[in-house]
């Protein structure tokens, strides 16, 4: 590809600029010697303010250190939405690109009139014009009126973010911004933050998810000592006291002394497949492409059903919310992935208007999608209107957040597919696969607050004792969500999507890192694999057949050439198997070579994964960025599954939910193909390609196909006994 | 009923006054403002809230503030500052071993007991010193290297993980 080619013109416009044009809304130049830049995208771990730190230094011409990135808040940023999807350094990234130049450029020209000289006569160096011995700087300027403007949405002429040739910061590893205080013990989450008269609050859950609470000993608690309010309204149970410890025992009384009406109201766990295919749905084709073809006589067919269980968040820290109701205004402090989303949900709940309550974002630990953030805001939101003039922090219980938070979706895909070993592969080689059809069953993959019509709160839903709105998948063309990546990248001749989005949801669901795309890459891949082997065709070469891209074609190379691909594995019960994906269709591409080892359990020995983002902003943040996406996605994929009763989540400690641990990570080697193309997010695309590589090699290994995740000994040995 | 308590963190000797039974994650965070002691499950599986008593890691928030008497606290805090790092926060830095950085002061406190421990400790034993300590990033490899590196007598980077990092020069 153009390496070192002029930008690409087809970029398009960042909706993050057309939504706030004004260059006044991304930069200002508050403090001599620094340049505030406010975004709207947040950091969830994922480094993006580094990324987006580096952007604004070479945009600007200043060095990094001069870039303040200021905390998100309904008060002073732009709206970006969500910050979600991998879409940061895209929208963010581009909207700041063009800002920053543009800003320089403003300034360029009236520090050329401060100086008497042409503006080619103009250097910029580290914040400061000069020329001919006379200088000003971005401080000495009225950038006030300089950047009273608008920016231009449809892309700079001048994108340091594919610019190849210019700078010191950009595509360097610039060390994370963040990392120092967070090895010393800063306070820089949110369950940190101190204010005057800080009042602790503790939730008290049902029971189960049908309760009805009928009786709780509300004086009694109220009575204890150092305990401010217990707040019931219908199902919402909470106590707020002057002393964590306090509120602790104080949730804890209010638990043991309520009386509670439980109902079942869950499916069986056991059989949650049946549940999935037999639940009322909305269907929909979401993708078909392609004439029915004539196929020969010796088609190959597969028809096979992949399901993933339910899958929980388990973010280190817990969800956490802060709030305060004084005069007339409510603040609240979130870990929200989506500000002002949140501020619309807060204030239709309570009955607000949006411009009483403001929302400031502040980090918590790695998110990885919606999980609990925005529900706990608004429980600190309910308890500091009941305590006027004061603060209240809640924080949920560890049981609380893996039980009550949002979850990733069970799923269940069927992929019937016909392969004909007479027609011409992409690339010639005979065999194709001529037909394709991807069916999905799940429920929504997105119920984030202030989306629907009810803004889906967990502590709304209590107090109305109802529950949350079922959760919605947003359309294809915005990266689908039970959808996502459901449409197999290769060219597989006709090709049909169609997808059954539950409109019952006894589970709650929303959002999680990569959405559909672990279980739909894990099927396709998958099918691939079988009919690869059906063929007696190497499936690195079978991919390679069926795909014309080349930057996918050059992910799977750089993937397998890496990892030894081709050498015979010689041992017993190891096996090496290959996956990839190009994340949402249209974002990064990615590959993964996986080598397993079956004892009596799943152990996954190495990882290599080869991704193209684009221009990568900070090559050190994208190897991090994928190693943990790999990571994560492994631990999904070999242990993780939600339990559950009829009445409740029962998986909810680190016994009962366990992740991935330390002597359990394998290698990860990762390698960026360098890229002159428009930098694309790195965050989720390697969750499918590694689920993917895992499943084919241990298919590899055990000689049997284990089509239902978590894989662990027993869905292998399932397999054995169905094969 | 609450009582007196005297106690050493990170040095320094403090008075606070409390039930017996609070944990000492609470006492640390909100009453000694040492809010670098995570909370992240309060019931002794995650690792994030470790400090050092003496120099045993123990979770604090399972640790009764009535139990730990004369016992000397270490805090992440009390490891190194900004200015002055400590070796391991150090490396931590070189390496870059972190993403949300949540459950960093609690593999922090848990290594540095190791390395004391075992000041050559290899791969396989910091992993499995690090077993108790959970984290969702996946920054689990860069926090092992960072730890090798931190030995004492490791000057060079040790290479554990073949072929890590990346490879700008693959270019298309
Ligand atoms: S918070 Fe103490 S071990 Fe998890
Ligand atoms: S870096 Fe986020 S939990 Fe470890």
């Amino acid at each position: 590809m153009n390496a070192g080619a002029q930008p690409d013109a087809r970029i398009a416009p960042s909706p993050s600029l057309v939504a706030n044009p004004r260059l006044s809304t991304w930069v200002s130049f508050p403090v001599r010697g620094y340049v505030t830049v406010r975004t709207g995208k947040v950091e969830l771990g994922q480094g993006i303010i580094t990324a987006l730190t580096q952007i604004a230094a070479a945009g600007l011409s200043v060095a990094p250190a001069r870039v303040r990135v200021a905390a998100a808040s309904t008060q002073t940023a732009p709206d970006e939405g969500y910050t979600a999807g991998s879409l940061s350094v895209q929208h963010s990234g581009a909207a700041l690109s063009e800002v920053c130049s543009r800003v320089r450029e403003r300034c360029r020209t009236a520090a050329a009139a401060a100086l008497g000289v042409s503006e080619a006569d103009v250097s910029l160096a580290d914040g400061i014009f000069s020329a001919a011995g006379a200088a000003v700087s971005y401080w000495d300027l009225s950038t006030a009126a300089l950047l009273d403007r608008d920016g231009d949405p449809s892309g700079s002429r001048d994108d340091v973010t594919t610019r190849r040739a210019d700078t010191a910061v950009v595509g360097v590893a610039l060390p994370r911004v963040d990392l120092p205080g967070k090895v010393t013990g800063a306070g820089c989450y949110l369950g940190d933050l101190v204010l005057p008269g800080l009042l602790h609050g503790r939730m008290v859950r049902p029971p189960s998810r049908g309760a009805t609470l009928l009786e709780a000993p509300v004086a009694a608690v109220e009575g204890m000592d150092g305990v401010h309010r217990v707040i019931r309204q219908q199902n919402f149970l909470a106590v707020v006291a002057e002393r964590e410890e306090t509120a602790l025992l104080a949730a804890r009384a209010l638990r043991a002394g309520a009386r509670w009406r439980e109902d079942d109201t869950l499916p069986d766990e056991s059989a949650v497949a049946p549940f999935l295919t037999a639940a009322p749905a909305h269907t929909e084709t979401l993708f078909e492409d392609g004439k029915h073809q004539a196929l020969g006589a010796d088609t190959l067919r597969v028809s096979a059903v992949f399901s993933r269980p339910y899958l929980a968040h388990a973010s280190i820290a817990t969800s956490t919310g802060l709030a305060k109701a004084d005069d007339g205004v409510l603040r609240v402090w979130s870990s929200s992935q989506g500000i002002f989303h949140l501020r619309a949900a807060v204030s239709a709940a309570l009955h607000l208007d949006p411009s009483a309550v403001l929302v400031q974002h502040v980090e918590s630990a790695g998110c990885y999608g919606h999980n609990g953030a925005d529900d706990a805001a608004y429980d600190a939101a309910v308890l500091a209107c009941a305590v006027p003039g004061r603060p209240v922090r809640v924080v949920w219980s560890r049981e609380d957040e893996l039980g009550w938070s949002p979850l990733a979706p069970a799923m269940q895909v069927r992929i019937n597919a016909a392969y004909d070993p007479a027609a011409p592969g992409t690339t010639g080689t005979p065999g194709a696969v001529r037909d394709w059809r991807h069916e999905i069953w799940s429920n929504g993959h997105t119920s984030r607050p202030g989306g629907g019509v009810e803004p889906a709160l967990l502590g709304l839903a209590l107090q109305r004792g109802g529950a949350v709105p079922p959760a919605l998948d947003p359309p294809l063309a915005r990266g689908g969500g039970s959808g996502r990546n459901s449409v197999a990248g290769y060219d597989v001749g006709r090709q049909v999507v169609c997808s059954h989005r539950l409109t019952t949801m006894p589970l709650r669901t929303s959002a999680m890192r990569a959405l559909g795309a672990h279980l739909n890459v894990f099927a396709i891949e998958s099918v691939l694999d079988e009919l690869a082997e059906q063929s007696q065709r190497d499936p690195l070469e079978f991919r390679l057949s069926h795909l014309a891209d080349a930057r996918g074609r050059r992910v799977l190379e750089v993937a397998a050439e890496r990892a030894g691909w081709g050498a015979p594995v010689v041992e017993p019960d190891v096996g090496r198997g290959i996956g990839y994906a190009r994340y949402k269709g249209t974002g990064s591409y990615c590959a993964v070579v996986a080598e397993v080892e079956v004892t009596h359990e799943v152990r996954v020995r190495r990882l290599g994964v080869a991704v193209d983002v684009g221009r990568a902003i900070n090559p050190d943040g994208v190897v991090n960025q994928i190693e943990g996406g790999a990571i994560q996605s492994l631990s999904w994929t070999l242990k993780e599954r939600v339990r559950f009763d009829r009445r409740g989540v029962t998986s909810d400690t680190w016994e009962t939910y366990p992740i991935m641990t330390f002597s359990e990570v394998p290698a990860v080697d990762v390698a960026i193909v360098a890229s002159a193309e428009a930098p694309l997010g790195a965050g989720e695309a390697a969750t499918g390609p590694t689920a993917a590589a895992i499943g084919n090699a241990l298919a590899a290994a055990v000689g049997v196909r284990v089509r239902e995740l978590p894989l662990t000994a027993e869905a292998i040995i399932r397999a054995i006994s169905a094969s | 009923m609450p009582e007196d308590f005297t106690l050493t963190v990170n040095g320094n000797g403090h008075q606070v006054r409390c039930d017996p039974q609070t944990p000492l994650l609470y006492v640390l965070r909100n009453d000694l403002g040492l809010v670098g002691t995570r909370f992240g499950c309060g019931l002794g599986l995650c690792g994030a809230c470790n400090v050092l008593l003496d120099d045993q890691p123990v979770h604090s928030c399972d640790t009764p503030i009535a139990t730990v008497g004369a016992g000397r606290v270490t805090t992440v805090e009390g490891l190194g500052t900004v200015e002055a790092p400590s070796p391991l926060q150090q490396s931590f830095l070189e390496y870059q071993a972190g993403q949300c950085g949540f459950c960093l002061s609690g593999i922090l406190i848990s290594a540095t007991a190791l390395l004391r421990r075992t000041p050559d400790a290899d791969e396989a034993t910091i992993r499995s010193a690090l077993d108790g300590n959970l984290c969702r990033c996946g920054a689990h490899n860069r926090i092992v290297r960072a730890v090798l590196a931190a030995r004492p007598g490791m000057t060079m980077p040790t290479e554990t993980d073949p072929g890590d990092g990346p490879t700008g020069d693959d270019a298309p």
